[in-house]
C-alpha cells in the first residue's frame, strides 16, 4: 500500500479552505450599541433585597408564580427558570452580616437578560426567533419563529434563555426589557417598582455616564441616586459604598445594554469572567471567513463535480 | 457497476433482528411519552445542559460514524481510486441510515418541532448561525445519499430505464455529497465556538471545524473496515482484507495531520498545562488522545494492515476516539456554571438504543434485499 505524494496533496488542498479558519479573520466587526440603546443599571450596593422587582416582573410578563418547597404559599424562586424572568440573589460569605463586604458579609445580585450589544443567542439562532432591536437594542424572541432547538440556551454566557421542558408545546422564556411597555411610555417594571434606585431604566449611554459617576465619588459621602428611570429627578439619598472598581457589563463579552455595580467582586456574585470580544464574532468570523459569498463551497463544489464526472464516466464506459 | 453486488437473501426475522426490534419498541413508546409529556418527561436535560445525548451521539457522533459513504465517494470519484468500489454501496447504505436517523433524532430533540419548516422561511433564516447551516446541509444532504442509493432501488424494482437516466447524473448527487459533509461535519465542529467559556479550553479552539473534518473522514474510513469485518462475520461471508487494508493505509497520515494540529493548538494556546490537573477533563482529554494514538500506531506499520485482527481493533478505536472526541467538546468539556449537572437518563439512553437498533434493523432488511454488498469472488 502506497499513498501517493500526489493523492496526498489533493486531499491536502481540498482541505486547506479549512486551514484558513484558524487564522483571526476581519470579516465582521463586533457589534457596537444601537443609537437609541436603552437598557438598566443595577447598583447592588444601593439594593436592600427586598424582592419588589420579582413580582413586579411577573406582573407585567404574565408570568406563574414558582414554588421552591412543597408548601409554600409565596411566588419563591430559587433562580432563574422558565417562570422567573428576573430575580435577586444573594451572596454570602462567613458570617454574613456586613452588607457589601467580601469579610463575614453579603451582597445582593440581579439576574436577568444582560442584553448583549452582540449577542451570542441572537448570531446562535437558525430561524431568527431571537432578535437584537436595531434601535433600542432590546433582544427579544418570537416564539413563531423558535423550532426549540435550544441553542440559544448553549450559546448564553449567562444561561439567561430557560426552556419549557416540561410543557407539551414548549418555549423558550427570557427577560424581553418590558419592550412592550415602551408603547405606553412605560419602562422595565423592575425597575418603576425598585424602591431605592438599585434598579434604575435609561439610555445606556446616561447609564454609563451615572455608572461612572459613582466610581469617582468617595465612600462614605452621600449621593443623590436617581430613583426608577436615570432621567427620573426622583432622588434617594444615601452613603456611598466602597465599589469594585468596575462596570460590569461596559465591555464583559462585548458589552452589554444591562450594567452593574457592586462592591463585591463580580465573580463572587456568580457573573462569569468574559473576554471583551464577543463570542459572537469569534464565531461568525470564522464561519464567513469559509463561507464568505459561497466563494469557498462554490469552488469546492465545482471541482467536485468535475472529478466526479470524469471517474463516473470513465467507468461507465 | 450492478453487476458487482447482490441481495444476501434470507429470512429477515432472525435473532438480532428481534432483539433489535425490542429495543426500538421501547423507544417508540418512550417517545410517545416525549410528545405527551415533553422533553423533560424523558430526559435529564436541563436549562444548563440544553444539549444532552440525542444531540452528542444521534447528530454529532452519529453522523461521524456515518461518514464511510462520504469518505468512500472522496477517494473513489474525487481522487478517482475505481479498485474501493465494492465498499462504496454498503457504506452508502449505512451513511444513508445513519443520517436519516440523525434527522429524526433532531425532531423529537428540538422542542417546537411542528415548525421546522421555519428553517426554509426566507423571513426566518439566519445566515449567520451556525445551526442554520448545519440543519440545511444535513436535511439536503440525507436528500442526495437517499439519491445516491437510488440505483439500487431502482435496480430492486427492476426499473432499467430510471436506473440508467439516475447514473447518468449521477456525478453531480456525487459531487453534492462530498460537499455538503464538508461543510457540515466541520460546522458541527463549529457549533461550539460560540458557548465561549462554557467550553473548556482543551476543546475549544478556533480550529473546531478543521478538527471535526479531518476526524469526522477518518471515522468514515473507520466504519467502513468495522462494518466490512463485521458483516462479513455476521452474514458468513469472506472477509475483504486486501482492500480494506489499502484503504487502512490512508488513516494514520490522517490521524497524524489531526493530532499535530490538536496539540499545536493547545500548545500555542499555552493550555497545555490544564491536562495535568487530572480532573475528569484531563482525564478523558488524555483517553481520548491515547485512543488516537492506538489506530496510528497499529495502522502506521504496513504489516498490520493486511491482519484482519489489526485491522479491526484499530477500526474500532479509531471510531472509540472519535466519539470520546466529541463526547468530551459537547458534554465532558462543557460546564454551563455552579451547580449545572448533567448524566443522561434511563429513557433517554434507551431512546438513543432505539434509534441504534433500527439502524441496525434496516440496514440489515436491504443488503438482504437489495443488491448492495458486493457478490462474492469464491462463493
Amino acid at each position: 500500500m502506497e499513498i501517493k505524494r500526489r493523492d496526498f496533496l489533493k486531499m491536502a488542498a481540498g482541505t486547506s479552505l479549512f486551514l484558513a479558519t484558524g487564522a483571526p479573520a476581519m470579516a465582521r466587526e463586533q457589534k457596537s450599541l444601537p443609537p437609541e440603546a436603552v437598557g438598566m443599571l443595577y447598583d447592588s450596593t444601593v439594593c436592600i433585597g427586598c424582592r419588589a422587582c420579582q413580582p413586579a416582573c411577573k406582573q407585567a410578563n404574565d408570568m406563574p408564580v414558582e414554588h421552591s418547597t412543597p408548601d409554600s404559599v409565596w411566588d419563591d424562586p430559587i433562580d432563574l427558570s422558565a417562570k422567573t424572568l428576573n430575580i435577586i440573589k444573594v451572596y454570602t460569605t462567613g458570617r454574613g452580616i456586613n452588607k457589601d463586604s467580601e469579610t463575614d458579609g453579603y451582597s445582593f445580585i440581579k439576574r436577568h437578560c444582560m442584553h448583549c450589544v452582540d449577542p451570542a443567542c441572537v448570531s446562535a439562532c437558525p430561524v431568527s426567533a431571537l432578535k437584537k432591536n436595531q434601535q433600542t437594542g432590546v433582544v427579544s424572541y418570537n416564539k413563531d419563529a423558535c423550532i426549540g432547538c435550544r441553542y440559544c440556551q448553549l450559546a448564553c454566557p449567562y444561561n439567561i434563555p430557560k426552556f419549557e421542558f416540561d410543557k407539551t408545546f414548549p418555549q423558550i422564556r427570557k427577560c424581553q426589557l418590558c419592550e412592550h411597555r415602551f408603547k405606553d411610555n412605560k419602562f422595565s417594571a423592575c425597575c418603576e417598582v425598585c424602591p431605592t434606585g438599585a434598579s434604575i431604566f435609561g439610555k445606556v449611554a446616561d447609564l454609563q455616564a451615572e455608572a461612572k459617576k459613582r466610581l469617582t465619588l468617595k465612600p462614605g459621602e452621600y449621593y443623590k441616586y436617581p430613583v426608577a428611570h436615570v432621567k427620573s429627578g426622583q432622588v434617594s439619598y444615601r452613603p456611598v459604598a466602597k465599589y469594585q472598581p468596575k462596570v460590569y457589563g461596559e465591555k464583559d463579552g462585548g458589552g452589554s445594554q444591562i450594567l452593574m455595580l457592586a462592591a463585591v467582586s463580580f465573580e463572587k456574585l456568580g457573573m462569569p469572567a468574559l473576554d471583551e470580544a464577543s463570542d459572537a464574532s469569534f464565531s461568525e468570523n470564522i464561519q464567513h471567513t469559509v463561507y464568505k459569498g459561497m466563494i469557498g463551497p462554490g469552488v469546492l463544489l465545482a471541482g467536485l463535480l468535475f472529478a466526479a464526472y470524469k471517474s463516473t464516466n470513465k467507468k461507465d464506459e | 457497476m450492478n453487476e458487482e453486488s447482490k441481495p444476501l437473501g434470507g429470512k429477515i426475522l432472525t435473532k438480532p433482528f428481534l432483539v433489535c426490534a425490542f429495543f426500538a419498541a421501547i423507544a417508540a413508546v418512550l417517545l410517545v411519552k416525549r410528545f405527551i409529556y415533553g422533553i423533560g418527561a424523558v430526559s435529564n436535560l436541563s436549562d444548563g445542559y440544553p444539549w444532552g445525548i440525542w444531540i452528542a451521539y444521534d447528530v454529532v457522533t452519529g453522523t461521524a460514524i456515518a461518514c464511510g459513504g462520504y469518505s468512500m465517494a472522496l477517494l473513489v470519484y474525487i481522487f478517482n481510486k475505481g479498485e474501493y468500489h465494492p465498499l462504496v454501496k454498503p457504506a452508502l447504505l449505512a451513511s444513508m441510515f445513519g443520517y436519516t436517523l440523525a434527522g429524526f433524532s433532531v425532531m423529537f430533540d428540538i422542542g417546537r418541532y411542528w415548525q421546522a419548516y421555519n428553517l426554509v422561511l426566507p423571513n426566518y433564516m439566519q445566515f449567520n448561525s451556525v445551526m442554520f447551516e448545519v440543519a440545511m446541509c444535513v436535511s439536503l444532504y440525507i436528500g442526495i445519499l437517499w439519491m445516491e442509493f437510488s440505483p439500487t432501488l431502482a435496480d430492486w424494482i427492476k426499473a432499467k430505464g430510471l436506473q440508467k437516466m439516475l447514473n447518468r447524473v449521477m456525478f453531480i448527487f456525487i459531487a453534492i455529497g462530498v460537499l455538503l459533509p464538508t461543510m457540515h461535519q466541520s460546522s458541527l465542529g463549529s457549533l461550539l465556538l460560540l458557548a465561549g467559556k462554557k467550553v473548556s479550553p482543551l476543546w475549544h479552539t478556533g480550529f473546531l471545524p478543521l478538527l471535526f473534518l479531518i476526524s469526522a473522514i477518518t471515522m468514515g474510513y473507520a466504519i467502513v473496515i468495522f462494518e466490512s469485518i463485521v458483516s462479513s462475520v455476521g452474514f458468513k461471508r469472506e472477509i475483504e482484507t486486501p482492500i480494506l487494508s489499502k484503504v487502512a493505509g490512508f488513516i494514520p497520515i490522517l490521524i497524524g495531520i489531526y493530532l499535530v494540529v490538536r496539540f499545536a493548538d493547545i500548545i500555542i494556546r499555552g493550555k497545555i498545562g490544564l491536562i495535568f490537573a487530572f480532573d475528569l477533563k484531563a482525564v478523558m482529554f488524555i483517553i481520548e488522545n491515547i485512543l488516537y494514538v492506538i489506530p496510528l500506531v497499529i495502522l502506521a506499520s504496513p504489516g498490520n494492515r493486511v491482519k484482519t485482527r489489526q485491522l479491526f481493533i484499530a477500526a474500532g478505536t479509531l471510531l472509540l476516539a472519535g466519539s470520546v472526541y466529541r463526547f468530551n467538546a459537547f458534554l465532558i468539556g462543557f460546564d454551563p456554571g455552579a451547580g449545572w449537572q448533567y448524566f443522561p437518563s434511563f429513557s433517554e439512553i434507551m431512546i438513543t438504543l432505539g434509534v441504534i437498533a433500527s439502524e441496525i434493523m434496516a440496514y440489515m432488511i436491504f443488503v438482504k434485499k437489495m443488491p448492495v454488498l458486493p457478490s462474492m469472488r469464491h462463493a
